[in-house]
């Protein structure tokens, strides 16, 4: 039987999804629907992709009970380790399977937009392992924010483009990558997310599913049962939370939590948290909720977090969140970076501020002794060095 | 008949339609603008509706629109200028915006809106053609409100034919597959492809734009279609000149 959580043939999960994007960019987005799947589901690709994931990435990546996080909340935590990941965070699962694709479209030329950086150090990193042109857009803001993430990308031999429309953040580097893919259609765009027309949110999904089919064996070896109680993930425009959840989807014991970024508070006017504050509409390409106004103006989102200050969230996180599939949380910036602290003083782990908000949801929640609750950590802290030096600084 | 219809029925080629941003350069000029395209002579005009993040448009009409927004423009508004100013001139009016903005804004509250303001004919480049034959056709046909589809050096024949058969105002043809932005001039490429489309004897009037500037390259592509459009050369004089200046512009290009 499949899934309710698959898309339909046209790319829509319920009423969200499809592939809402301007003439000029169909032919290119009609080329990848018609053939994503067939090369993700051929021999070829999947003995590519898992060496790949095994011998350069180092996956399997761990599940790690995390013993004093565990006696603290009064429950088993266990945290599945993206951010040992090469390039440190989950984004490389995804880029090393599309890359594949690229290649065996035979695209040359790639193109990818950033927050954070991950998502444009996984795909420079990519483009170096197979020696193709890499152009990275991002906001002139996380530029600056985000500054060992650009020198790594510049590094592996990327260009970096900065957008300096709107907010100079994500949602702006989207619509240059996009504006630029629209002048270059040799190119393929390599997006980061589970965001975009269909059908980038499904294949995105698929790549990212690695991680619940890996938490599935490693939780049944290490529990005797292969299901959480409890899986929680952050949500900017979803990738880890959509890898994290994959394999639980029509599970309904397992309860998934996705965590947004409230930024200065939910209803601050400076927030991320999409769930609780957006409409249905039509963003990047894709049907989902967003962020906007009364006219269908996008408004700017704000966190601390690059990763996840987007106003949208990808449209398969709009289903989970319309059928209460998952249940959407948030976070501040502040219960982030405490949480944060926290991991790193338990655990001697430094998160990535992405992940710390998926943590400061612990406290939150009332956990039972026995409950068995797995927390993507979906990449690792040192490109947030300077803000968590900088709140550490104002004590 | 669909009122841009009517226009090509008058007049077989040639047909200059400006594409201006409402709410640019200052927010009350929309009124202004369109009572000197008509006087003009412009056949018709393309009012663009701003929005914050357009995917198709190139820097000069996003930045129009950035410029639009923070005058403080929006949907109300905007159909409120046009309700003002609907008796006072016969040319025809299309909306250029994008999906976000109508579904926002209630698909219904938005249709009633344009037969308010005399607007029959719209264009929303993210619309796709799926969405518009399970929805929006129907939705559209129920008030009188012709879409226009674009095409692009890239959409396939088939799709094309597809295109004709739903059209009812006119085909926008994209004259290269980039945003939009001033060229300049034609390339060999693109008189091909525009010879591609003229040799395929389609139904709809063919409307040009994307990258024509100015009186040679509206010429050159009146060659192969019945008519052209001009946006983003058209904003930049207005940055420059103002409303005095759409005048001398629409001279200009039909000297």
């Amino acid at each position: 039987m499949k899934s309710k959580f698959q898309p339909n043939e046209h790319g829509y999960y319920g009423q969200f999804g499809g592939a809402f994007i301007p003439e000029l960019l169909y032919p290119n987005v009609k080329e990848l629907e018609d053939n994503y799947l067939d090369i993700i589901n051929s021999e070829e690709f999947q003995s590519a992709y898992k060496s790949l994931l095994k011998d350069y990435v180092g996956r399997p990546s761990p599940l790690y009970l995390a013993p004093r996080l565990s006696e603290k909340y009064k429950a088993h935590i266990y945290l599945k380790r993206e951010d040992l990941n090469h390039t440190g965070a989950h984004k490389v699962n995804n880029t090393i399977g599309q890359i594949l694709i690229a290649k065996k479209l035979g695209k040359t030329k790639i193109i990818a937009e950033t927050g954070a950086g991950q998502h444009g150090v996984a795909t420079a990193t990519v483009c170096a392992l197979m020696n193709l042109d890499c152009t990275i857009f991002m906001g002139e803001i996380d530029i600056k924010r985000q500054a060992p993430n650009v020198a790594r990308m510049k590094m592996l031999g990327a260009k970096v483009v900065a957008a300096t429309s709107g907010s100079k953040t994500l949602k702006d580097a989207t619509n240059e990558a996009i504006r630029y893919w629209i002048q270059h259609p040799e190119t393929y765009y390599l997006i980061g997310s589970v965001v975009g027309p269909h059908p980038y949110p499904d294949m995105v999904a698929r790549l990212q599913a690695v991680i619940s089919e890996e938490m599935k064996l490693q939780l049944k070896e290490q529990t005797g049962s292969e299901n959480p109680d409890t899986i929680i993930a952050c949500v900017g425009g979803g990738s880890n939370a959509a890898g994290a959840f994959y394999h639980y989807l029509d599970d309904e014991a397992v309860e998934l939590i996705a965590v947004e970024a409230a930024g200065l508070g939910v209803n601050s006017g400076q927030s991320a948290a999409t769930s609780q504050l957006g409409e249905v509409g039509v963003i990047h390409g894709s049907k989902t909720i967003l962020m906007q106004n009364e006219y269908g103006q996008i408004v700017e989102p704000y966190s601390i977090s690059a990763g996840l200050d987007y106003p949208g969230v990808g449209p398969l996180h709009a289903y989970l969140h319309e059928t209460k599939r998952a249940q959407f949380l948030n976070a501040t910036d502040e219960e982030a970076m405490l949480a944060a602290l926290e991991l790193t003083k338990l655990e001697g782990i430094i998160p990535a501020l992405e992940s710390a908000h998926a943590l400061a949801v612990l406290p939150k929640l009332n956990l039972r002794p026995d409950q068995v609750v797995v927390v993507n950590l979906s990449g690792r802290g040192d490109k947030d060095l300077e803000a968590y030096i900088n709140y550490l600084d104002k004590d | 008949m669909n009122s841009i219809q009517q226009i090509f029925q008058n007049k077989k080629s040639k047909v200059l339609s400006i594409f201006f941003t409402a709410g640019f350069p200052k927010l009350e000029d929309t009124k202004t603008i369109i009572k000197e395209l008509h006087q003009a002579k412009v056949d018709f005009v393309e009012v663009g509706l701003p929005y914050s993040d357009p995917l198709a448009d190139g820097p000069t009409i996003q930045h129009s629109s950035q410029i639009a927004l923070q005058n403080g423009m929006n949907l109300d508004l905007v159909f409120e200028q046009l309700k003002e100013i609907k008796d006072s001139h016969n040319m025809p009016l299309v909306l250029m915006g994008y999906l976000n903005q109508l579904l926002t804004y209630g698909e219904d509250k938005f249709c009633q809106a344009c037969v308010d303001c005399g607007i029959d004919t719209v264009i929303l480049p993210d619309l796709p053609m799926i969405e518009y034959e399970n929805h929006y056709q129907k939705l559209f046909e129920s008030y009188g409100i012709s879409n226009v589809f674009l095409i692009t050096p890239h959409t396939s024949e088939e799709r094309i034919r597809k295109i004709d058969s739903y059209t009812t105002a006119f085909i926008y043809v994209v004259a290269s597959a980039a945003i939009t932005g001033a060229k300049g001039e034609i390339s060999t490429a693109q008189i091909a492809y525009f010879e591609r489309i003229k040799a395929m004897k389609l139904q709809s009037n063919l409307v040009v734009g994307f990258g024509i500037s100015d009186q040679s390259t509206f010429q050159t592509v009146c060659s192969y279609a019945q008519g052209a459009i001009i946006g983003s050369a058209f904003i930049k004089q207005l940055e420059k000149n103002g409303v005095q200046g759409v005048q001398p512009f629409v001279k200009s290009i039909l000297a």
